[in-house]
């Protein structure tokens, strides 16, 4: 029997959604489940190597949150490929639309995914979006 | 013979225990024991779930002083 698979789309670049997003895939991915992460529109410059920047929060959870020992999601997604074999994969799109090249990016990060393929790939699971 | 760890988690937030236990857990030996100390409350019920989904042995769970101690071996 196949694992069970969810494929996560990040778009967002606030602090609970990103947040959110690496917890289901770090969570997701070390319990046997198939996880994929594509990053695009406002998630991916978080995952620039030369961005310091921190994700502003949209509500008060996340200026609450932002003052609380929380793992930080960009552990949390590394957590996901180290420790469940997850794939993060940045959007070419955004990489596009940004001028990025692979190797600006995070090196825990894949390799960059169209759109098709990721759903392609992701037919037969789960979708989310964040 | 087979090992015992304290992993000390209090203090942070789901899912920093369980990741701190699941990094500890690879690198353990099948049999080897390993007790999670944390003080949130979410992760003393994520990490027994965890634990048996993925089929390790929960040996005990239990709360002291507001800390929870989540003992699990290496079943594989």
């Amino acid at each position: 029997m196949s694992s069970p698979k969810i494929s996560i789309l990040v778009v967002s670049g606030s602090s609970e959604r990103l947040q959110m997003a690496a917890m289901v895939a770090s969570v997701g991915a070390v319990s046997g489940t198939e996880v994929k992460v594509l990053l695009s529109m406002n998630a991916l410059q978080y995952f620039l190597k030369s961005d310091t920047s921190q994700p502003a929060p949209e509500g008060e959870f996340g200026r609450v949150m932002a003052g609380k020992k929380v793992p930080p999601f960009k552990q949390l997604l590394q957590h996901a490929v180290d420790l469940g074999d997850a794939k993060i994969h940045p959007c070419s799109m955004a990489m596009d639309v940004l001028g990025v090249k692979p190797e600006d990016l995070e090196s825990f990060l894949a390799a960059p995914l169209g759109l098709t393929r990721f759903l392609t790939d992701g037919a037969s699971g789960q979708l989310l979006t964040f | 013979m087979a090992a015992k760890q304290v992993i000390d988690a209090r203090g942070t937030f789901c899912p920093g225990p369980l990741m701190e236990l699941i990094a500890a857990i690879k690198l353990a030996g099948v049999g080897d024991e390993i007790e999670v100390l944390s003080t949130d409350q979410g992760s003393a019920a994520d990490i027994p779930e965890w634990i048996r989904k993925v089929g390790h042995d929960l040996i005990t769970t239990s709360s002291e002083s507001g800390v929870w101690h989540v003992v699990v071996r290496k079943a594989k």
